[in-house]
């Protein structure tokens, strides 16, 4: 959760942009995948996507993702424009994935403060041979193609003319401005990108010199040497202008004139014409990419609207925030009930106070919804998981995704990824039968792995269910006995016992694998990465029908229900979703073996009693079992008997964990941490499932 | 604009030199490098945690804040002594690590001249001054300035020399 990017802002956006755009077009990719055609829509996007993250990281000079990102961007500007129908989609796929993977790891690498060292040239070098076989493949058409597009270029010219003549007089203002940037700044091209970028706000006749910035790496030497030249015309007024252009990053000279009429405008727009025409003459295809770039900036102006309302925060900020909020409750309840007040009459400030509780219970509420985040996300880099699964295995499985809008806390999403991930690969790898099998089976050809989230209570339950063959009781117990983990008799074993095994440690085994289904590879990993969040994982399985595994999780870290206990003079507190009941006990229920350990008897089954005054040594005058309380937790399956010395009452609470100094010292046992109570005083959260295991 | 900052920065960080907040155990006279130092407070309750070593008494409540407090008598094998209305909680804060100090009464901050702090004697053995860093003369009395990181990190070798 506090993963927190110490580098300048500028880095922190790309790699936030760049890995949400990188999620969209592994999302598109894998779709048209599944259609085995890219759309038209398709394409566009990728092309945007890639030419978007070409320029940011050409920005920030990381030359290795831009050449990748520029490579696959020519890749797509090729399909787009010549619409190939030659096009092998999985061999796309595969390579633009492979892409997709390098930009994601070189993100990973500058996320951990690292440098972007990666070499993509291989890579970049198969994506120019298929599209050099492409191109070969589709040399016949190109001709006609060219011509086409010179048509409506020359119309789209002519419309520029006309519109620059017809719209003219509605700005009142014309400058020129000359822009030099400071030497050695690198990429004068995207930076004179983003000073016309900017000033497309405040009008839409702009025209600059040299004109292909985008595509033509050659106008940086121009820019260097004469300067970026803007023309436009707007309402601003000089002043305005100049500041707009002052702005301008690595910015070392400007020459700003207000022209007096807009002849030196048209002129230039005459000899832009010329110059175009030239162009095109000469080299069309060129000029098809300055185009694009038009087409491109255009959308990309229409696109802010939508983005403007969201604002990425940082992680730790809502921490903090949360925090305060916590402290803010409590200090809310300290004055509300301060002993002072009491017994007085105070009918106003009663009313204040009512409103005031009003207004910090919604900004509890409102503080932890900001840290919700659904599970969408999550859930859909699965479909990339099944994809690359399938093809290495040779099975088809359809991936359905229900409840992915359900919302947990961002800790808890970034702890779920990896153990759902290997669930997944499980079921495909060890559930899914091959097509001969599952046909044979009378099971349709494409086995079904289903994702489902749903809310239930203060827990989130995901549920991976796949229609394989199911988890083989007797391989397990085989597998079970050879490992010596069982421990208890076959005979008396349900089944889900029997299923349950799969998650110890060390049950898994190579071999098992193709012995039978048995899901072994690191299924203790998924179970222990899900206890330290405090959930719980399940399985279910009928033998040719499929598997289910449950994993329950807790809607939030944070904030957990728990009933408070006193011990002497110190509080504890159990989570609440472990306790199975609480009671006091009759002198008869207890029973003491030789070594001292005691034990209870409740409706014929006995339990241990665990002391806490003498597991925590604490001062208490109770230690008589009948002048206490019995609180029996459970955690996976395992009953224990806490004994206290009263109940204090049930409350949400706030979980803070123990001060660096205590958990650098040691990791105490069975305590999870603290939380401050409405008193001001500190109550410890006991470790239910570490208690058991005292 | 910059230089400015920097010379605040400067002028702070030369207040803060040389200066130590001196608290007293028992007879003698301690102190700490003022810069470490957060707050001073009075003793309040102090929520004890199992399986520590004794001077760790617990955990405090520090306006929302929860941090460990350490009675530094016990640190260094003094007798314990009963709290009282004098018995100050110094907070100090060294490398994101908070950590009250329970002692004995807290007296001044002092400026202790740079020529006026010698190395502590070196003994070699039944003299334990490997949390005194330094020691101040002050007119006739001394003052052992405290080695803060070294109160709280030297935990770990203790417990292994111990443990052998």
């Amino acid at each position: 959760m506090s993963v927190q990017y110490t580098n300048e802002p500028m880095l922190d956006m790309l790699i936030f942009e760049t890995t949400q755009l990188i999620e969209q077009l592994e999302q598109s990719i894998l779709n048209s995948e599944k259609s085995s055609c890219y759309t038209e829509d398709a394409i566009n996007e990728i092309f945007r996507i890639m030419h978007t993250i070409k320029g940011s990281s050409a920005m920030m000079m990381f030359n290795n993702i831009s050449t990748l990102a520029h490579s696959m961007e020519d890749l797509f500007y090729f399909l787009r424009e010549e619409k190939p129908s030659n096009v092998d989609c999985s061999t796309l796929s595969d390579l633009l994935l492979e892409g997709v993977d390098f930009i994601k790891l070189e993100v990973e690498k500058l996320k951990n403060g690292d440098n972007a060292d990666g070499d993509a040239a291989a890579l970049i070098d198969r994506i120019n041979k298929f599209l050099s076989v492409l191109r070969q493949g589709n040399n016949s058409t190109v001709s006609t193609k060219e011509i086409k597009v010179g048509q409506i270029d020359t119309k789209k010219q002519q419309y520029y003319i006309s519109q620059s003549k017809v719209e003219a007089s509605t700005y009142n203002n014309a400058y020129k401005a000359i822009i030099y940037f400071e030497d050695g700044c690198g990429m004068e091209n995207i930076r004179a990108y983003s000073v016309i970028h900017n000033l497309k706000d405040f009008t839409d006749q702009i025209f600059y010199l040299p004109d292909d910035i985008i595509d033509n790496d050659e106008c940086i030497e121009a820019i260097r040497n004469g300067g970026f030249k803007v023309y436009l015309k707007t309402d601003c007024s000089y002043e305005e202008m100049h500041k707009i252009f002052m702005q301008t990053i690595f910015l070392k000279n400007l020459e700003l004139i207000q022209l007096e009429n807009d002849d030196e405008l048209k002129q230039f727009l005459e000899e832009k014409e010329f110059t175009d025409q030239e162009y095109f003459n000469k080299a069309p295809c060129q000029h098809a990419i300055y185009k694009e770039a038009k087409e491109y900036t255009d959308k990309e102006l229409h696109s802010p609207p939508t983005q403007q309302s969201m604002i990425s925060v940082s992680v730790s900020k809502l921490d903090k925030l949360m925090d305060l909020v916590g402290e803010m409750v409590i200090a809310e309840a300290m004055v509300i009930q301060n002993p002072d007040l009491k017994d007085l009459e105070l009918d106003n400030f009663q009313k204040a106070a009512r409103q005031l509780n009003k207004i910090t219970d919604e900004m509890q509420d409102m503080v932890m919804s900001i840290r919700m985040v659904p599970l969408s996300a999550t859930f859909h880099k699965m479909h990339r998981v099944v994809r690359d699964m399938c093809k290495k295995l040779g099975k088809e499985v359809e991936l359905k995704i229900f409840g992915e809008e359900t919302e947990v806390d961002k800790n808890i999403i970034e702890h779920i990824s990896d153990p759902l991930m290997h669930l997944v690969r499980n079921a495909i790898d060890h559930g899914i039968e091959p097509h001969e099998d599952r046909l044979a089976k009378g099971k349709s050809q494409a086995g079904i792995i289903t994702l489902e989230a749903k809310n239930a209570g203060s827990e989130v339950q995901v549920i991976v269910k796949d229609d394989g063959k199911g988890l083989s009781k007797e391989g397990i117990l085989k597998k079970a006995k050879e490992n010596g983990v069982l421990y208890k008799s076959q005979e008396d074993m349900t089944d889900r016992e029997i299923f349950n095994l799969i998650f110890l440690p060390g049950f898994s085994t190579k071999d098992s694998i193709t012995e039978f289904s048995g899901r072994g590879v690191g299924m203790d990993v998924v179970t222990k990465n899900i206890e330290t969040i405090g959930g719980s994982v399940s399985v279910d399985s009928v033998p040719e029908k499929g598997t289910i595994i449950m994993l329950k999780i807790p809607l939030t870290l944070a904030i957990i229900d728990g009933m408070n206990i006193r011990v002497g003079k110190s509080r504890y507190t159990i989570p609440t979703i472990s306790i199975k009941e609480s009671f006091r006990p009759n002198e008869g229920d207890i029973i003491t073996d030789p070594d001292g350990n005691e034990m209870i008897m409740v409706r014929g089954q006995c339990y241990p009693i665990l002391r806490l005054h003498e597991i925590y040594r604490v001062k208490t005058g109770i230690t008589n079992f009948v002048d206490g309380i019995i609180i029996m937790v459970e955690q996976d399956g395992k009953s224990t008997c806490i004994f206290a010395d009263e109940l204090l009452g049930q409350q949400q609470v706030v979980v803070k964990s123990l001060p660096e100094y205590i958990k650098n010292y040691k990791k105490i046992g069975g305590l999870a941490g603290c939380t401050l109570l409405g008193d001001g005083s500190i109550s410890l959260i006991l470790d239910v499932g570490g208690l058991i295991n005292i | 604009m910059a230089d400015l900052v920097e010379d605040i920065m400067e002028m702070e960080e030369d207040t803060q030199k040389g200066r130590f907040l001196t608290f007293s155990l028992g007879k003698e006279s301690y102190g700490i490098e003022i810069k470490y130092v957060t707050e001073i407070i009075g003793i309040q309750a102090i929520t004890e945690i199992p399986e520590l070593p004794e001077y760790v008494k617990g955990i405090i409540n520090l306006r929302g804040k929860i941090i460990p407090v350490m009675d530094v008598r016990l640190r260094f094998k003094k007798e314990p002594r009963e709290y009282n209305d004098r018995t100050c909680v110094v907070v100090i804060d060294i490398k994101d690590i908070s950590i009250g100090l329970i002692v004995d009464t807290v007296s001044e901050v002092l400026t202790i001249p740079e020529n006026s702090i010698v190395e502590p004697p070196k003994m070699n053995k039944g003299f334990n001054n490997r949390y005194i860093k330094n020691i101040g003369k002050v007119g006739n009395d001394v003052k052992l300035l405290l080695d803060c990181e070294k109160l709280l990190t030297e935990n770990e070798l203790e417990d292994l020399s111990e443990a052998m």
